[in-house]
């Protein structure tokens, strides 16, 4: 992927219509690098969940842009009428708890994506033991989700996000249920992978504890983002 | 792919398991009422097989012997012995009665028959035929008699020599067959209380008991008390002549009722058991309604837990006919195993039922089928409900 993990332009969101019309999205302007890890930031009701479903292809903007790469996937309307496909194929999703598949091995969590997306079973078996290899919870490889620890599942988690190999991940709160330090945890596999997969990662966040780790912040306020230049003290 | 199903029921098997458990034997009480059913169509048709009649013969505009009561003296056989076409013919009467064995008593259809004439009974498991001329007696298996064991009918003895097997009436009780004078006085003999009386009564009748017509009397009473009734004629035809053109023959110019196997097939299967094959239609219906709301309430509940993983399936690219198929695999998973366990459980207990009761393959490949129907419909809700699970649900806010 060339230039820009992913770009978005002028996204508005509305609820309702005539007088109880409501904008939960107003401009919103975003970009994020191949490789970047950045934080989006805001009060409860400032707008992160509706741009997150925006983002995700989970419900429809109002308007504006977005690309991811060279490639818009939304101008005013999607370009594609496939958004099962664009969610499986192009976006990532790590949410504020696993949210694994209790009845699938931790291996075939993370194999369902690519076999969903067409690959053969053992391709997509190799490919979800490299990444449980590469997030160090590759010998819980045969565990059920419920034999594992929090962090652990939270690092199967990203391992399924990152299954289909895509260029942009939607991580919703992802160390909101971990202690100081696998909070810390998460977010340092977040910048590998990032940096070793160059996927775009926006981590929505309330947490504290991870904010000073991100180089870049977005703030949402009243359906609006304001960029601000962050710590960058990203855990070793 | 994996299956997504087959995983999810790996992972829970215990509670689905014992859930199809529980069906299993619902559909195993399905499976038995359609046997009880077969059963008695099938002891309707041996009952006729083990006669071995091609004409039953009865009283004039009645559907007897087995459906309605029949009378007709027993010296009809020798008239219809004359008829053209007419090999062999044989007095019969049928009488279901309590018979005392020791200390307990048993319900069986006592049948009167003449040894070595149709109406004997063909098969013997086990001892031999009635050979003497009274108080002997051919019982079937299921009355629980053995060769040698002695029952009292009415006011006599009578020593079991034979047991044969398949022998019921068309209400499922065992027969029991003794020679036919024993039967007749079983059936139509009045008590000597009975017969005391009738003959006190007799002779209190001026009409009957006329002074200066010495014998009168006696005769009068002889006659009352005379055992000369039958139920019906077993009527075998010479080989090559139809059945039913003796049949017409006797109706026509005998004034009696005859009956040809098909005949008697109808009167047996579409009129005598016709309630009790309502009946059990009407439980299979009930049985299959219910069937289809446990598997539905099953696999709703299933589904209602899976919510968040199903929200999380649609995120992540899962097809709506995948988790469809997964819902829908379950269910026909859960019926496959309902199946199996009541298959084998109303294999296990028929023989137990005091009823033959008869499980053909196809009433069971029928049954398969319907189960798979009924667990296709009942999955319906389910899917429904799985496919209006919003995918935005597994994001927070």
């Amino acid at each position: 992927m060339n230039g820009l993990g992913i770009r978005i332009e002028g996204l508005h969101k509305r609820y309702g219509s005539g007088d109880t019309a409501v904008d939960a999205l107003k401009e919103v302007e975003m970009t994020v690098a191949p490789g970047e890890v950045v934080g989006l930031i805001g009060p409860s009701g400032s707008g992160k969940s509706t741009l997150l479903k925006c983002l995700g292809a989970v419900i429809d903007p109002s308007g504006g842009r977005m690309s991811i790469g060279d490639e818009v996937i939304y101008d005013d309307g999607w370009k594609t009428p496939d958004l099962r496909s664009l969610r499986r194929d192009r976006i990532g999703f790590v949410f504020q708890a696993p949210y694994l598949i209790p009845f699938l091995d931790v291996t075939d969590n993370v194999a369902l994506l690519p076999m969903l997306a067409g690959r053969p079973n053992p391709e997509a078996r190799q490919r979800a033991r490299e990444l449980l290899d590469a997030l160090d919870v590759g010998h819980r490889a045969g565990a059920r989700p419920s034999q594992l620890s929090g962090g652990e599942q939270q690092r199967v988690a990203i391992a399924r996000a990152l299954a289909n190999q895509p260029p942009v991940i939607l991580a919703d709160e992802p160390t909101a249920p971990l202690d100081s330090e696998r909070a810390l945890g998460v977010v340092r596999l977040l910048n590998r992978m990032a940096r070793q997969f160059r996927t775009a990662i926006i981590v929505v966040t309330h947490d504290e504890k991870i904010i000073p780790t991100f180089e870049r912040i977005y703030h949402i306020r009243d359906g609006r983002t304001y960029e601000e230049a962050g710590q960058g003290k990203a855990p070793d | 792919m994996i299956s997504l199903a087959g995983r999810d029921i790996l992972h829970s098997w215990s509670r689905f398991v014992l859930t199809g458990f529980g069906l299993g034997l619902l559909i195993g009480v399905t499976l038995t009422m359609a046997g009880v059913y077969r059963g008695m169509v099938d002891d309707a048709r041996a009952l006729l097989n083990n006669s071995g009649a091609d004409l039953w013969v009865v009283q004039k505009d009645t559907l007897g012997p087995y459906a309605e009561p029949s009378s007709l003296r027993d010296d009809v056989y020798r008239v219809l012995l004359g008829l053209p076409g007419v090999a062999r013919a044989a007095n019969v009467t049928y009488l279901t009665m309590q018979v005392r064995h020791g200390d307990s008593d048993l319900r069986a259809m006592v049948v009167g028959f003449e040894p070595g004439q149709p109406g004997q009974p063909e098969y013997l498991l086990a001892g031999r035929q009635v050979t003497r001329s009274h108080y002997e007696a051919v019982a079937d298996e299921k009355t629980g008699l053995r060769p040698g064991d002695t029952i009292r009918i009415r006011r006599h003895d009578f020593r079991v020599v034979g047991l044969t097997r398949r022998m019921v009436s068309s209400g499922g009780d065992p027969m029991i067959f003794i020679p036919l004078k024993d039967a007749q006085e079983a059936q139509f003999l009045k008590d000597n209380d009975a017969i005391l009386n009738e003959r006190a009564r007799t002779a209190a009748n001026p009409a009957l008991n006329r002074p200066g017509v010495p014998g009168l009397l006696e005769a009068v009473q002889a006659a009352q008390n005379a055992s000369r009734s039958v139920n019906a004629v077993l009527v075998q035809v010479a080989p090559g002549t139809p059945p039913e053109s003796v049949g017409a023959g006797i109706r026509r110019w005998k004034h009696l009722q005859a009956y040809t196997r098909d005949q008697m097939e109808e009167i047996l299967v579409a009129k005598l058991i016709a309630t009790s094959a309502r009946q059990i239609a009407m439980f299979l219906v009930i049985l299959a309604v219910v069937s289809a709301a446990i598997v539905a309430f099953i696999i709703y509940t299933m589904t209602l837990g899976k919510l968040r993983e199903i929200a999380v399936l649609k995120l992540i690219g899962t097809r709506n006919r995948t988790i469809a198929g997964m819902i829908l695999q379950q269910a026909l998973g859960l019926g496959v195993i309902g199946f199996l366990v009541g298959k084998t459980a109303a294999t296990l207990w028929a023989p137990v039922f005091p009823k033959y009761v008869l499980l053909e393959p196809g009433d069971a490949a029928r049954g398969f089928v319907v189960v798979m129907v009924i667990c296709t419909l009942a999955s319906t809700l389910a899917i429904r409900a799985a496919l209006r699970i919003d995918p935005a649900t597994a994001i927070g806010g």
